[in-house]
Order: structure tokens, then sequence, then C-alpha cells
């Protein structure tokens, strides 16, 4: 990015956007902080699930729970969901107007809800499986992690929905710019979780 | 249908069981439990008769609670934090009482005695150090750095909201059902539901969930301010010492709380959904548990102590009148204190069963913690050495801390050692040893930071000879309450014991009896201090704003200081900064021009949150599901409508702020600076005079 | 200076390249898992090196955490890291110590 002064993670919205430019830095750079404190937070479920693995208390294991079929699809949905809300960003910073700005981010959205749709199918077939988190200890130790990324998904959906409706009542204005801003980076990290996920508790699981 | 008021009935109120069964032990018992209830409730009802008297009511909501200046939300922390320590107090001397005489029998009941150690290191840690400590930092941190606020104004606000709603939840425990007999770090599977169905346990959890989640906010906001807002020139090798603690403290909360969310939530889910964390049955394991709480209780314990090194820090060079020796190694020590105390966890768990090999790495680990707290005490005995010491309040808590810490620190280096703490783990020398470093170390430094800070926040100075009375007693107090603890534990006591058979421990306890009525005196010379300073507040003025020769920024303003801190944004130059510029004749100048400041507006959502979160825990606790559901959408919307918010901030003009200045300066050059021998004369109107090099003293 | 239509490109290009690692990077370690081949070590190392290997696509590309300019965003994913090392290590080892040592028999 040359020509460019970088102020904080996550793409930056450049000198174009003059004092919105300056105003972010802190902002990001706080919600930055934010995020380095919910990977720890994750970090603590994981170690807890790792630990936990053998904990089955004669109940279902992985094998008979996890459906592979199912957690491919769901990666390349979030996946998919990093990319437009990359386009996403683009459009703000590049101008390209409200109207392409909230079509990316719909697109986004949609993605994310397939998602969770998904999953939620998912957990509803380990339930009736006999893989209730009531079981035993792994299974809380799963039902700890899994659902405990789904929910960040589901509020950076929220946050994503107030975003739209604040374009509609304010345009893009700062307030909005910083919004989109920190949800980006907000979305990001939680693709970079659900690597550590599928890595670990259902690749891991099922070998 | 679930009934409106989930599990609270008649059988809640403290004074039930002793109307339903009225042996000797439950009347008196019920008879402290229910004082304790009314004392809170009368409290509570004077204070708001009193508010609606002088009808206050608008002043304290829109200058203090929707306040987002980080001046009013610090001081609104040490006050809580002040009304929490009176509380812990008084539970510590009726835990004191009741083992002085606790031989074969006493007359606490166990049950209540549980409940007073639980809620006595409960409170002491989360809802009396965990505020003053954020409350001082708060208040002092953005003036240090040249800064008109905090980062995140704000979600400051929030965080003391969440804090004092913990509080609350603690509060109204003891009205409302039991607290939690697992301690001041739960352990299941006691506090699991199969052994502690009551509300106890739930009243801890959500105390704490509410208020790590305050503290988790506020060490994000309290890194990004420093990392961003400090003044043109102050890089970080310039910032005074308090603000590198304040920096360190603020990273291991950030990092350290998430472990305690952890544990919390999981004890919950097991609580209230039936899961199997840390059960057990079914494949649940307890040292989860223990390795998660102290995964946060370490570095938190680290969080109580940093911001009173830096206060020492600050107190010792002032009053030395001299430049802190040894910066670059004081810095050095401080950050290697804060990531060093993410090693060293296992040591409050030692003889939970891992290997001896584990044990060692970690008891190695947690010595070396030994080392850089050693070069601090030299560098602030070298601060001191060949200094000018004047022997002030906040100086004779400094004092009284380096020889009594570095006591505390050797019993801790002597439970490093796997193999002695074998020996001596849950004994009262453990409790001797965490109070040795919490009292002298933690609690004298905020108390020191409070006589300091305390002429900045408020324009005048603290009764002196109430201050040094007090200083007395906590002094004689501590050694007489903890001291006989090290040899108790030896003998074999073992902690939150509450009664003992042998008689040889009775003269030991008694001696601790007697520290800890010292230890009650010295609370109430405070408060007598308080009283007589405010009625003698005109004396005692110091508006120039620097009554101590002060070496850092937050000596340069006013005090009390201006909304926005200062009138233009300070360059800086070099480490202590306003010594400098005094020395160079810039301090007190007029600008050519001013220009025109934005602060952020006041906000509601800090006490919202507050009350909201006070709400959804108390429904939490009591089983009451409507109340529940309620506040989670309430939340969610005030969440949703805060991202709706404009116009957030608002404008003090350039000629507004001239006159202040002008008044300011004016007094500055009215009054009559005063050498070091009349500070605590009420001549003292905060302006120091100027030492030239070279001039006869 | 880039005109904006260039810097445009470039930041486009950051996401397109980020995609294009990322999916074969996914990809693979599902297959390794689908249609097996190797031993349990072995696959738990590629299905390891792969996703470390992602996230620092996704730092990378989708989240521009470089070399260049602000160091401090950079710094503070190490030090947490660092952190997360200590603490998910330290729990593995004590759980493992313990598990090895303090295992109960099992019960219903």
């Amino acid at each position: 990015m040359s020509g460019e002064i970088i102020k904080h993670p996550g793409l930056n919205l450049g000198a174009a956007h003059g004092p919105d430019h300056d105003a972010a830095e802190p902002m990001i750079f706080g919600f930055w902080l934010f995020l380095m404190s919910d990977a720890i937070l994750f970090g603590m479920v994981f170690a807890t699930y790792v630990s936990s693995l053998s904990a089955t208390a004669g109940g279902p294991g992985p094998r008979a729970l996890y459906d592979i079929r199912s957690v491919f699809i769901e990666t390349l949905f979030l996946l998919a969901s990093s990319f437009t809300f990359g386009m996403a960003s683009l459009a703000l910073k590049y101008r390209h107007g409200a109207p392409r700005l909230i079509a990316w981010l719909a697109v986004t959205l949609l993605l994310g809800t397939g998602f969770l749709g998904l999953e939620s199918h998912d957990f509803i077939t380990m339930f009736a499986n006999g893989g209730a988190p009531g079981r035993s200890g792994f299974l809380s130790a799963f039902f700890d992690l899994v659902p405990l990324h789904g929910l960040h998904v589901m509020g950076g959906c929220i946050w994503l929905i107030s975003l739209v409706g604040q374009i509609a009542r304010y345009g893009i204005d700062r307030q909005v710019k910083l919004g989109i801003m920190r949800l980006a980076l907000f979305w990001h990290f939680l693709d970079i979780v659900w690597i550590a996920i599928f890595s670990v508790v259902y690749l891991g699981g099922l070998t | 249908m679930s009934p409106p008021l989930g599990r609270v009935g008649l059988h809640s109120l403290p004074f039930w069981q002793m109307l339903q069964q009225p042996t000797q032990s439950n009347v008196i018992n019920g008879v402290i439990a229910s004082g304790a209830a009314g004392i809170m409730i009368v409290g509570a009802i004077v204070t708001v008769v009193l508010i609606t008297r002088y009808r206050k009511w608008g002043v304290l909501w829109t200058q203090w609670l929707t306040s987002t200046d980080h001046k009013r939300i610090g001081i609104m922390y040490v006050v809580l934090a002040f009304v929490m320590l009176a509380r812990a107090l008084i539970e510590a001397g009726l835990m004191r009482a009741q083992q002085a005489f606790g031989l074969h029998g006493g007359f606490l009941a166990p049950h209540h005695f549980a409940e007073l150690f639980s809620t006595h290191g409960t409170i002491m840690i989360f809802f009396m150090a965990m505020p003053f400590l954020t409350g001082l930092i708060n208040f002092v941190m953005p003036m240090q750095i040249g800064a008109r606020d905090v980062t995140f104004p704000r979600l400051n606000s929030i965080s003391l909201g969440l804090t004092t709603a913990g509080a609350a939840l603690v509060m109204i425990s003891l009205a409302l059902g039991k607290f939690s007999t697992g301690g001041w770090f739960g352990y299941p599977p006691y506090t699991e539901t199969r052994f502690t169905p009551g509300v106890g346990p739930d009243y801890w959890i959500w105390a704490l969930e509410l208020t790590g989640l305050g503290s988790t906010f506020t060490g994000i906001n309290f890194v990004a301010t420093i990392w961003k807002e400090r003044a043109p020139g102050m890089t970080l090798l310039r910032m005074p010492l308090f603000t590198w603690t304040a920096l360190c403290t603020s990273l291991l909360m950030m990092f350290a709380m998430p472990p305690l969310t952890v544990a919390l939530s999981q004890l919950a889910l097991d609580r209230y959904l039936g899961f199997h964390y840390f059960t057990n049955a079914l494949g649940g394991n307890m040292m989860h548990f223990v390795n998660l709480f102290w995964m946060f209780g370490h570095p938190e314990v680290y969080i109580l102590i940093l911001p009173s090194f830096g206060i020492y820090s600050e107190v010792i060079s002032t009053f030395s009148g001299k430049m802190l020796y040894g910066y670059r190694s004081l810095v050095s020590a401080t950050v290697a204190i804060a990531i060093l105390s993410f090693t060293v966890w296992l040591h409050h768990f030692f003889t939970m069963g891992q290997s001896a090999s584990i044990n060692a790495v970690f008891g190695i680990a947690t010595m070396m913690i030994g080392i850089p707290t050693g070069v601090k005490v030299y560098d602030w005995i070298w601060t001191m050495f060949r200094g000018r010491i004047r022997f002030t309040v906040p100086m004779v808590y400094a004092i009284g801390f380096i020889f009594l810490f570095v006591l505390g620190g050797m019993s801790g280096i002597l439970l490093a050692d796997p193999g002695i703490d074998y020996q001596v783990h849950n004994t009262v020398f453990l409790v001797a040893h965490f109070h040795n470093v919490a009292v002298p170390g933690v609690l004298f430094g905020l108390i020191a930071g409070y006589h300091f800070w305390f002429p900045k926040a408020f324009g005048f100075r603290l009764h002196e000879r109430w201050g040094m009375l007090s200083a007395a007693c906590w002094i004689v107090g501590f050694m007489l309450a903890f001291f006989p603890l090290y040899p108790l534990g030896l003998m074999g006591l073992p902690r939150r014991a509450v009664s003992y058979a042998q008689p040889s421990y009775v003269p030991l306890e008694r001696v601790a009896f007697v520290g800890a009525i010292l230890v009650l005196a010295a609370l109430a010379a405070l408060v007598v201090q308080l009283w007589v300073s405010i009625k003698h507040r005109q004396e005692n003025r110091v508006f120039v704003g620097d009554p101590w020769d002060g070496r850092s920024l937050e000596w340069s303003v006013s005090a009390p200081p201006p909304e926005y801190n200062f009138a233009l944004t300070p360059v800086v130059e070099d480490r202590d900064a306003f010594t400098l510029a005094k020395e160079r004749g810039e301090a007190y100048r007029l600008a050519a021009a001013y220009a025109d400041i934005e602060l952020p507006k006041n906000s509601a959502l800090g006490p919202v949150f507050g009350a909201v979160g006070l709400a959804l825990a108390f429904g939490l606790v009591w089983h009451i599901w409507w109340l529940v559901i309620l506040s989670t959408l309430t939340v969610l919307m005030t969440l949703i409508a805060s991202g709706f918010s404009r116009d957030t901030t608002r404008v003090v003009h350039a000629e507004e702020v001239r006159r202040d200045e002008e008044r300011w300066i004016g007094a500055a050059r009215a009054s009559t600076a005063i050498s070091r021998a009349d500070e605590c004369d009420s001549c003292n109107v905060g302006l120091a005079v100027q030492e030239q090099e070279g001039a006869a003293a | 200076m880039m005109s904006a239509s260039e810097e445009e490109r470039k930041d486009f290009h950051s996401y397109l390249w980020g995609i294009a690692l990322a999916l074969p990077l996914t990809l693979v370690p599902f297959a390794v898992v689908h249609w097996g081949g190797g031993s349990r070590l072995t696959l738990l190392l590629v299905i390891g090196a792969f996703a470390l290997v992602q996230m620092i696509i996704h730092f990378r590309f989708f989240l521009h955490i470089s070399f260049s300019d602000r160091r401090e965003d950079l710094q503070l994913i190490l030090f947490s890291t660092l952190v997360l090392i200590i603490m998910i290590g330290g729990t593995v080892w004590i759980m493992g110590s313990l598990m090895l040592r303090m295992a109960m028999p099992a019960s219903p």
C-alpha cells in the first residue's frame, strides 16, 4: 500500500476520507484490543475442549456425532462471507455509494445466516443422536466452544443489520464508517477462529 | 408457570431461621445477620432521604452518574471502594473475634463464618481493591499523559455501572438469601448444584461476571488511552512510573479476565443447565476450574499490586525531592513482572496432584518474580538516599510498605518452594502471606494515593494529624493482626477454621484480635479525617494546584482541575515534565491564544447498563425468568440504540477557557510560594517555590 | 502516489489473493481427512500446519497486517499468541499430568 499511511489494522480509509481516517486510529486500535481479549476467551474454551476429549463418560464421541459434509459447507459459507465483507469494505473506502455497500453487506448477511442455520441443524441432529451437552464433560466442552463462536456470528449479523439501519437513517457518516470497519475486523476474526474450530474440533476429532 | 418472584420466599430473610428455630446459635447469628442487613438498608434509606432533602437528585444525575469525565468516574470508583472497605473490615473484625474466642466453638455458626470469609475476600479483591485502583488510575493517568480524557469515555462509565451493579448484588445478599460459602474462589464440586443448591454461589458468580466484564472493558480503555492519547513529545520512556504501571495493569486486566469469565460461565452452565464441566460424574473435572481460576487469579494479584508500586514511585520521588532513581530499570522490572505473572499460576495449587516436575517449573518461575520486585525496592531506597525526605502521610505509608512488604514477599518465596508449600498450604501461614503483601502492598499504596491526589481532586488538603494517626493504626494494627498467623500456621491452624481445639492457639489469636480492633480504629480515623478536612476546607485550599511540588503533569493544572484538564495540550520534552517546566520558569503562563475544546457529552449508558445488569443478575440468582428475559432484551435494545446515537460531543468555547486560565494564573501570581517546610500549613495554596540552581537553601 | 483506481485494484487483489490461497488450504485438510491415508499423527500435523498457514493468510490479506508501517497491531497479535501458548500449553500439560496421576475409575 505505497503512498498510504496505515493507521490501524484492517482496511484503512485513507487520506481521501480526511478527519474520518484520523478519528479511526484510536477507535480501531481499541477494538483490536477487544479482539485480543476475545481471542484469549476462545483460547481458554479451546483448552477446555482439548483436555476434555477423553471425558465422554461412555457417551457418544466425535465419530458418532460430527458431520464432515455439513461442516465443509459451513466453512465455505464463512470463507465466502469474509470475501464479500472485503468487497463491502472496498465499496466503503472507494465511495461506491450506499446501494452497493448495502448489497455486499446483504450477501454477507445471507452467508452468515446460512452458516448459522446449518450449524443449528447440526446441533439438533447431535441431540437426536444422544449428543446433548448434559451427557458428558466432552459434550459440555464441545457445546461451550462451537455455540460460543455461533453466538459471536449471530451478534455480528445483528450488528450488521443495525449498521444497515444506521445507513438508512444517517447515510454513510463517520459513525457508520467506523462501525463497518470494526465489524469487518470482527467478521474476519470470527473466520480465523472458525479455522481453528474446524481444524481442531471437527477434522481433529474425525482423524 | 414459575412463580413471579422465582425462588424468593420468606425463608430468604435473614431473621427467618431465628424465628422458626430460636436456638441460642440461631438467635446470635440471626441477630448479627439481621443487624448487618439493617445497617445496609438504613444506610441506603438515609442516603436517599438526604439527597432528597437537599434536592440533589438533579446534580447527582447530571454531574456524576451520567458524567463521562474520567475525573468524576474515578472519584465515584474510590467512593464505592471505601464503602465496601468498611463492610469487609467489619466482617474481618467479626471473624477475628470469633477466632479469638473460638476455642471449642465461639459464637458464630460455621455456615455464617463461611459466608463471612467468602464475602470478605470477594469484596476486598473485587469490590474494594479493583475499584480503588481503577478509580485512581482513571483520575490521574489521563492527566499524567497530557490528555483530556480516556479513549472511550462512555465505556468508562459503563464499566463503573457494571462494577457498581456487582457490588450492589453482594450488598443485596445481606438482606435476601445467603451468600456463597465457597470462599472467594468458589471451587466446585462444592459450588455445584449437588452440594450447594441455594442462591449463594449464584450471587457470587453473577457479581463477579458483572465486575469482570467491567474490568475487561477498563483494561481495553486504559491501554488504548495510554497508547494513543499521549501528548506530543511524551514517548513511552518519558511517561511517569504510575502511568507505566497503569499500562501493565491494564494489559493484565485485558488478558487475565477472560479465563475468569470462562470459569464462571462454565460453572453457571453446570448449575443452570446441567452441564458437566466440573461435576464429579459424567466426565466433569474440578481441576479444570482450579486451573482456569488461577490462570486469572495470579495475574489478578499483580493487577492489584502494580498500581500501588506506581503510587510508591510517585510518592517516594516527590517526598524525597528527587528524581526517581533507575527509571529504566523500574520500567523493565514492571514489564518483567507483568509478563512473568502469566507463568506462575500453578503455585496456587501445588498440592493438587500434578507431577513434581510441573511443580518445580512453576516454583522456579514464581521465585523469579522476586527478582524484578527486588530491583524496584532497591530503586526506591536509592531514590530516598541523599534526598530531602518529608514525612508526610503518603511517605509514612511508603516507608511502612518497604519494611513490611519485603517480609511478605519473602514468605512468598518460601511458599514458592513446593516442598515447603505442602507443609503450610491452606494454613493461616498462607493467609498471613497474602495479607502481608496485600495490606502493606496494595492497600497502603491505595490509601497513600488517596492522600496524595485528594488535594488535586477536591482542591483542599486532608487533615495531616488524623492521617498520621490512621497510618500508625494501620501499620501497628496490621502487624498485630497478621504476624501471629505465621507461627499459628506453622503450628497447624488451617485457614477458614471457625473453631479449633488447641489451647496454645489462643494467645496468638487474642493478639490478632487486638490488631483487628486497631485496624477498625484506623478506618474510623480515616472517616474522622475526611469529616474534619471538609469542615476546615477553606483554610486548606490549594487552588493553584501544586501542594507537594509535584513532578508530573497532573500537578501543572488547578485543583480541582478544569473539566478539560489542559487549556492547551502540553508539549513534553523529558521525564518529570512539570518539574522541568518549573525549573525553566515556564509554568503558570498565559498563552497568546486559546482554541475551542471538544468534550464528550454526558451519557445515560453507564447507569442504564448498571441497573439492567443488576436486574439481570438478580433474576438469574433467584430464577425470576421473566426478569432475565426482559433484562436481556433491554441490554440488546440499548446496545443497538447506542449505535444510533449521534451528537455525542459538546464544545467549550475559547473565551471560557481563557477566563478559566486567567482566573487560575491570576491566583497563582497573587499567591505566596511556599517552601517544603510549610507544606502542611494553611499557607500552602498550591504554589511551590522554585529553587534556583546554586542558590542557598 | 497511486491514483485511487490503482489503489483500489491493489486492495481488491489483496482480497482476491486471500480467498484464492485460503480455498485450497481449506480443501486439502478436508480431503485428507475424508479420504484417509497416513497415520493419525501425520494427519494431525497436516491439519495443524494448513490451519496455521491459512490463519496467516487471513491476517495478511483480509486484515492487512504486514511488517511495514504500524507494528503495534502485529506486536499485539504476537504478544497475545505468546499468552495463548502459555495458557493453552500450560493447561494441556497440567491436565495431562493430572489425568495420568489422578485418574479415577470411571463412574456413571
